[in-house]
């Protein structure tokens, strides 16, 4: 069992953490201050190829393994949790449906431009009435001639309104239960589709949040995705692998406030030593940094089983359970560590504490994820 | 056009810390990088392929973890990577580096050849231009800016103490850049994937157009007689002074630690 | 040729627009010392365009002899030009040590000349000094600066040693000094000019980046106004490199620019000289600038934080320091 990485991931490795440091960090806090999504940012990544790590060459993608992808996400959210949402949701929940479901001419059509990072992606399931009980769906598609015509809203879209390319679950067939949803693509400008009210958030607040509304939009009937009645399965699939990419996120963002705090616990004095010469520091930040590489081991293995093509979702589901919750853990406690200072926006971690809360919402609730967890165990 | 740069691989001395106890370098867990301003080198170099199409070779001399750089340049977009690599060249200063690696460009075609201005443990800013006058090519140093006409007509703007020069150059020719004027590329995703599906071409002293006795420690003028950590900061002293007594003690500081 | 056939102590006089640069009058002085170890001469090499009548100075800063090259062709340096000229100067004399500015023309000059005659150079030298035989041990810090080497150069002439501006003393100039003025005229292989220098400019560096500065006059709550910072200035625009920088509370008060700031929401500096002038020196700020290579704190407090990572701390009426240091900085310096 090799744990190392290899020579490319190695040199990939140092390329995203410069990038991350020079180009990403410098922006951080003003993007959440001004809840700017970072649109130069992921402009600079298209071109070094971040926004289509895992996609095959042959349409447009790098090549690389979803090994790089998740050490991508890890880099970024370490120094910025929005700018790790903004790849992951659209690598995950966007791009790899198309992949893995798409037929080819909706591959050619859309992964290219999406891989290059000419266009952003999306992903819609989440409705006013359909949070974890995701079945619920209330958006219908209904077909008429050449066209599916979709009528309802998502709301919490990730990337929404920056997104060209959004895939959607509508209910095709009611009587059919979750067999009746069904998966399409939505381009941005389509007449009837339009964003929405975009949501003021306690964190990732550059990220784009934002309510789509469709009134009788009409998509061409080859913009179904996968076949009919199959939408629920690809959602669930899709969110697997969008779990991953989270939890790579909340593993950036704890390993990011850990790193912050033994700086800061080296250099502040109090009664003549400095907190990190007094155990209480010393034993904590020990259970802590335990916690972050268990937390990355299960994320690794996660991505290695789906490189491999073997099923990956409960691992995936244990990652991202484990790394959120260490997530808000490690953070909470690298403020308390930073006493009245790390309450301030002047210290980065009280920003990581409030990203962190999302991890063990979005993708599936926590609760969720014990769901598919136990759902394994108890079979 | 063929463009060589010269390139180096070099310990993060940024990073790098001294033993507290012992007073020497701490030198395990210090990455290896490429040298900053060899990087900016090879960013004016793949400039001048994008534009131009140029054919970018990059060669080092150094031991075999050099490759890693070799495989940096690769992903940034080099076309062909030679590592000087032998027991030969071991213990060579200045002059027999740049003899050595002189005795490899020679049996290259070449239009134009840039290095970094100087390596950061090293510090000398010595082998490139020792490699101008191995090569007899004519050299600017200390260039910011390059404007190539496509034909062999080089327009290099040089920082200066006071500001800058413009020279003129045809090629062949050897530039030295500065990092401060010219940010590298990000090496792409792509370009890492496919940086080891290419081959780093090793060299000995055996493929060089050289005399054996020139290079390593034979062909090296210059001998390191002993090395040493500086003195370790010790706190300070605070002195509780009128404000004459206090310009004196300021100044004598200043003096000693050479600031004036 | 025998290593014993060369002799005496030559240094290149960099001259820009015909000013002589503050550097060769620093190397004369430091090759005048090493001359008394050596028992054997200073010879400044001058080049340039229409320099003749500089060279009195030459000698009155420490050489015995000089020898002037005056010719057109060297009237702005250019590397071929001047390695030609001095490279047959060199041939001609034979010196045994050799010493250029390291600056950006001496960098570019020396290690082609080095080459050429086929000797060893030293870049960069803080410490040059003769050994119990006869040798320059040249000391020079590598690694970013976290180690020294001593260096040397045992068989090859002549030793050729670059010496940063700034590090060596000049001499006090004597002048009652006297001392011979050679004529060399060098024949120059014009088809070998392949340079050619289109335009100089000088220029005034536009907009401030303290991470640039080799030293930073900071200030903090202590310096208290704007009339306070213009004090500030003024003991920067005497030491030649310096900079004013502030910590939070200045910027906050809209005293002072947010380019200027130093710490956890600023900027991290490393300079050759951190003056630190009111600044109590709270964590943020620290987390900035404690890399500094010489921190001097000057604040009333004596139990100030700041004293807590400072070099040397002054405890102290900053307003009062601050201007007596400025002129007292500013006679060292004209000296």
């Amino acid at each position: 069992m090799d744990f190392s990485l290899n020579k490319r991931e190695e040199l990939f490795l140092q390329m995203i953490r410069k990038f991350a440091a020079e180009e990403v960090q410098p922006l951080a806090a003003e993007v959440d201050d001004q809840e700017r999504f970072p649109i130069e940012t992921v402009e600079k990544m298209a071109k070094i190829g971040i926004m289509g790590i895992p996609i095959p060459v042959e349409y447009g993608g790098q090549g690389g393994t979803n090994q790089m992808y998740i050490m991508a996400v890890e880099e970024l959210s370490k120094v910025c949790a929005t700018t790790g949402v903004i790849v992951s949701a659209h690598t995950s929940l966007c791009m790899n449906p198309i992949l893995e479901f798409g037929t080819e001419e909706q591959k050619q059509k859309y992964l290219p431009k999406l891989a290059s990072g000419e266009w952003i992606g999306a992903f819609g399931l989440t409705e006013p009435n359909a949070g974890t009980d995701a079945a619920m769906q209330q958006t219908t598609a209904v077909l008429d001639g050449e066209e599916w015509v979709l009528n309802g809203s998502k709301i919490f879209i990730t990337n929404a309104g920056y997104a060209h390319v959004y895939v959607i679950m509508a209910m095709t067939d009611k009587s059919l239960g979750t067999k009746g949803i069904s998966a399409f693509i939505v381009e941005k400008g389509t007449p009837g589709f339009s964003i929405g009210k975009k949501e003021k958030k306690m964190g990732i607040r550059g990220s784009a949040t934002c309510e789509l509304i469709f009134e009788n939009c009409r998509i061409p009937k080859a913009n179904l995705l996968g076949e009919l009645g199959k939408g629920f399965k690809i959602a669930m699939m899709t969110l697997d692998g969008g779990r991953i990419g989270i939890a790579s996120q909340a593993l950036g963002i704890a390993q990011g406030a850990l790193d912050a705090t033994v700086k800061y616990t080296k250099e502040r004095k109090q009664f003549g030593k400095t907190l990190a010469q007094f155990q209480n520091t010393q034993f904590q930040m020990a259970n802590l940094e335990t916690k972050i590489q268990a937390a990355r081991l299960l994320v690794r293995q996660a991505a290695w089983k789906k490189d491999m093509h073997l099923p990956y979702s409960v691992d995936a589901a244990m990652a991202k359970l484990y790394c959120a919750e260490t997530a808000m853990e490690t953070t909470t406690k690298c403020v308390q560590f930073h006493g009245g200072y790390g309450y301030t926006r002047e210290y980065e971690v009280e920003r990581m504490m409030r990203d962190a809360k999302i991890t063990e919402i979005y993708e599936g609730t926590s609760e969720v994820q014990r769901m598919v967890i136990a759902g394994k165990l108890f079979k | 056009m063929n463009i060589i740069v010269t390139i180096k691989q070099v310990p993060n001395t940024n990073v790098i810390k001294i033993n507290p106890v012992t007073g020497t370098l701490i030198r395990d867990g210090v990455p290896s990088i490429l040298n900053p301003d060899d990087a900016s080198a090879l960013e004016m170099a793949l400039q001048l392929k994008d534009k131009f199409g140029a054919h970018v070779t990059v060669i080092t001399m150094g031991p075999p973890q050099a490759d890693a750089i070799c495989r940096e340049a690769f992903a940034m977009g080099a076309d062909r990577a030679i590592l000087l690599s032998d027991r030969k060249f071991a213990g060579a200063d200045t002059l027999a580096t740049s003899y050595a690696l002189s005795g490899a460009i020679k049996t290259l075609d070449y239009d134009l050849i840039l290095a970094g201005r100087q390596a950061i443990d090293g510090d000398t800013a010595q082998t490139p231009v020792s490699l101008a006058q191995h090569l007899d090519l004519p050299q600017v140093t200390y260039a910011t800016n390059l404007e190539f006409d496509g034909k062999k007509l080089c327009s290099v703007t040089k920082e200066t103490e006071e500001g800058y020069q413009i020279l003129e150059v045809e090629t062949p020719c050897v530039l030295t850049v500065l990092s401060s004027a010219i940010k590298p590329r990000y090496m792409t995703v792509k370009g890492i994937m496919e940086a080891y599906d290419k081959e780093v071409e090793v060299w000995g002293a055996d493929k060089l157009d050289v005399e054996v006795e020139r290079l390593g420690l034979s062909g090296s003028p210059t001998r390191v007689k002993k090395s040493f950590t500086k003195p370790q900061k010790q706190p300070g002293e605070v002195f509780e002074v009128d404000a004459e007594e206090a310009v004196e003690i300021i100044v004598k500081k200043l003096k000693e630690k050479h600031i004036i | 040729m025998e290593k014993t056939d060369y002799k005496n102590i030559h240094v290149f006089v960099e001259q820009r627009d015909g000013v002589i640069q503050s550097v060769a009058l620093e190397l004369l002085g430091k090759a005048h010392e090493l001359s008394a170890d050596l028992h054997e001469k200073v010879v400044a090499v001058l080049a340039g365009y229409q320099i003749k009548d500089q060279a009195q100075m030459l000698i009155e800063y420490g050489a015995d002899e000089v020898i002037c090259m005056d010719a057109p062709e060297l009237k702005d340096y250019l590397t071929e030009q001047y390695t030609q000229a001095i490279y047959q100067v060199v041939m001609e004399y034979k010196p045994s040590i050799m010493l250029i500015g390291a600056s950006t023309i001496g960098r570019d000059l020396a290690p082609r000349l080095a080459c050429r005659l086929n000797t060893g150079l030293t870049a960069d030298c803080t410490k040059l000094e003769i050994t119990e035989d006869m040798q320059l041990a040249s000391t020079r810090p590598a690694f970013g600066g976290n180690l020294m080497a001593t260096i040397l150069n045992t068989e090859h002439r002549p030793q050729m040693s670059t010496v940063r501006p700034g590090v060596m003393q000049k001499m006090a100039r004597d002048n009652s000094r006297k001392g011979e003025v050679i004529d060399f005229k060098p024949s120059f292989e014009s088809d070998k000019f392949k340079v050619r220098l289109v335009k100089n400019v000088k220029e005034n560096k536009g907009t401030v980046d303290i991470t640039d500065a080799k030293i930073l006059i900071s200030g903090g709550r202590g310096v208290g106004n704007k009339a306070g910072f213009d004090k500030l200035q003024a003991l920067a625009d005497v030491l030649p490199g310096a900079e004013v920088s502030s910590s939070r509370a200045m910027v906050d008060a809209g005293i002072i620019d947010h380019s200027r700031q130093v710490g956890q929401t600023g900027k991290t500096v490393r300079p050759n000289l951190y003056l630190a002038c009111g600044i109590s020196g709270a964590i943020q700020h620290l987390a900035g600038m404690e890399e500094s290579d010489l921190i001097i704190a000057i604040n009333k407090d004596k139990f100030a934080p700041i004293f807590g990572v400072a070099d040397l701390g002054i405890v102290c009426d900053l307003n009062k320091v601050v201007p007596l240091l400025t002129t007292r900085l500013a006679k060292e310096i004209e000296k």
